[in-house]
């Protein structure tokens, strides 16, 4: 049953979730750079909005240029969702995406006039993260998926699956935070260590017990198997990063292997926490067997 | 979505204490004050006052200079196609002088207080390098930065006890013009456009200071007679420091020497 799947819409929220990821990429590279202050005014950039683009100044004008992109791609979305979704918290769900992106930039220029305070620039990097779950998880409301999949267990087990999955969202997001304040010289690494332990534990937890518990389930348990992989590849290369770190230390300008690896861990992180906030979705969906969703949904756009 | 009241305050509180955690003191402390006992400023008397001079060696083999890569910008790869820009980090000659060192008096003045001198320090950005590599001033003293590039450069010190600000520089504009207010040895200055380019500059609250020559030497004059404490920065190797007696008329002679590490 798909009534009410708007295939339009959910390929429009999956290349707004694309364009996040490459925004995400961007921003990476302003960090790795130390480019952050290449541009120091804002809005504009040396007064224009086209400043040569030579040095720092690509990174950061890049930077800028990419989420003016994305942001006009989220008001797109956001006039997509008002129009053609009938389920009123998705069409919240749009404008809160805007509010977040635009909320976004105004921290980006906030960090750019306060000279890159570790506050400001945590929560940029946190708002970040925040910005792309919301367009991943429109992206999964919008979906075949859960217009058709249908409810297929009780989560009557103790902890309740349901309960893991947030918790696995919430550490998450939280490493995420010790990640940036470790980037931003905030922090140093042992909180991000602990949080990478905590993340694995729970991740092995929650695979755990939907093994045993949802073996019907299929897609939760090729999720699991999805979280255990970005995981793990997450670890691994959080300890090629730092090695690199450690390596280029008193090299006396930034070296391709340590951006590339660190842009890598840094965008990574981003799918991993934005997998575990899949995870909870779809244990929404699967497990919660008063769900209304499946009730209402969107029209078809006429093209 | 249902997400239970008691996950949503956990979370809220962990995020609100790393947050919090994280902000960071933006202000610099109060400029120090001359000691309430310090006479104002008073003249050196040329007929008593002493030198110090010295030489800067490095024990060691010298790390080979790094080659900069500079074609992230056009102009300064054009500018240096022939000419590889290398890094200044440590610069010695073929006695293993040290350049670029700053040697200057540490203790034995806290009783006394020196006019600002009104002449402008210059850093030049050139070449896609600063010139000089490092700089040495007073407090409060005029520092003024040109750029001769044909290309945009932004100015970026990052004090640790000074005010920090960050300002672009386009080919041709006018110079930019500040100081220092409290003394800081040295403040690392960057250009986050090219990010090769750094220099320092030490803030101090005497005039007895140097920067030493290609040759490592330097030469503190005019002081007078007293104990002091004569120290000498290095951007690699840090500090070290000498305790000298200065008679009336006195040449002294002082070398340091830095352990290449």
């Amino acid at each position: 049953m798909t009534a009410g799947y708007n295939s339009t819409l959910h390929r429009y929220a999956l290349f707004t979730a694309a364009c996040t990821v490459f925004l995400l990429v961007a921003g990476a590279l302003v960090t790795s750079n130390d480019a952050g202050l290449a541009v120091p005014d804002w809005p504009t950039s040396y007064g224009t909005f086209f400043p040569p683009m030579v040095g720092g100044i690509f990174y950061e004008h890049g930077h800028r240029m990419v989420a003016t992109f994305v942001g006009l791609v989220t008001i797109g979305l956001a006039v997509l969702l008002w129009r053609v979704e009938s389920r009123p918290w998705m069409r919240a769900l749009g404008w809160a995406a805007l509010s977040i992106v635009i909320l976004q930039g105004l921290f980006g220029g906030l960090t750019v006039m306060l000279r890159l305070p570790p506050a400001a620039s945590i929560i940029h990097a946190a708002l970040a993260q925040t910005f792309f779950c919301i367009t991943v998880s429109i992206a999964v409301f919008t979906s075949r998926w859960w217009f058709a999949e249908p409810a297929v267990a009780d989560d009557s087990g103790s902890p309740r699956l349901l309960s893991l999955a947030y918790w696995l969202v919430c550490v998450t997001f939280l490493q995420l935070v010790f990640g940036a304040a470790l980037r931003h010289n905030a922090f140093g690494i042992w909180p991000h260590l602990a949080g990478a332990a905590a993340v694995l534990a729970l991740v092995i937890i929650v695979s755990r017990a939907t093994r045993r518990r949802f073996a019907a389930a299929g897609s939760l348990r090729v999720l699991c198997k999805w979280l255990n992989a970005v995981v793990g590849a997450q670890i691994l290369l959080g300890g090629a990063a730092w090695w690199s770190r450690l390596a280029t230390r008193d090299a006396l300008q930034p070296e391709p292997i340590a951006i590339w690896l660190t842009v890598a861990h840094t965008v990574l992180g981003a799918i991993v926490l934005a997998s575990t906030v899949v995870f909870v979705l779809v244990s929404h969906r699967l497990l919660s067997a008063s769900e209304p969703a499946m009730a209402a949904g969107t029209q078809p756009v006429s093209s | 979505m249902k997400l239970r009241s008691h996950h949503v305050v956990t979370f809220s509180l962990a995020a609100a204490l790393a947050l919090a955690a994280c902000s960071k003191n933006e202000e610099a402390p109060p400029p120090s004050q001359p000691a309430a006992s310090a006479p104002a400023a008073a003249p050196v008397d040329a007929a008593t006052a002493g030198t110090i001079t010295g030489t800067v060696k490095l024990d060691g083999v010298a790390p080979k200079p790094v080659r900069f890569k500079t074609d992230s910008d056009p102009y300064c790869s054009k500018v240096h196609a022939s000419d590889p820009l290398m890094s200044e980090e440590v610069v010695v000659d073929k006695n293993n002088d040290l350049a670029n060192v700053v040697v200057y008096i540490k203790t034995g003045l806290e009783n006394r207080t020196f006019p600002t001198p009104s002449d402008t320090v210059q850093l030049d950005q050139t070449g896609c390098h600063y010139r000089p590599h490092v700089i040495a001033l007073m407090v409060n003293q005029p520092l003024a930065i040109v750029n001769s590039d044909q290309t945009t450069h932004n100015i970026h010190p990052t004090p640790a006890n000074n005010r920090d600000w960050n300002k672009s520089q386009a080919p041709g504009a006018d110079k930019i013009t500040d100081s220092f207010a409290r003394e800081e040895i040295a403040i690392p200055v960057k250009c986050n456009v090219h990010s090769w380019m750094k220099s320092y500059i030490a803030v101090l609250k005497t005039p007895y200071f140097f920067v030493t020559k290609d040759d490592g030497t330097f030469e503190i004059k005019n002081l007078l007679p007293g104990d002091y404490t004569i120290a000498a920065w290095q951007e690699k190797y840090g500090s070290t420091e000498q305790k000298v007696t200065v008679g009336p008329k006195e040449a002294k002679k002082v070398d340091f020497v830095f352990k290449a590490s």
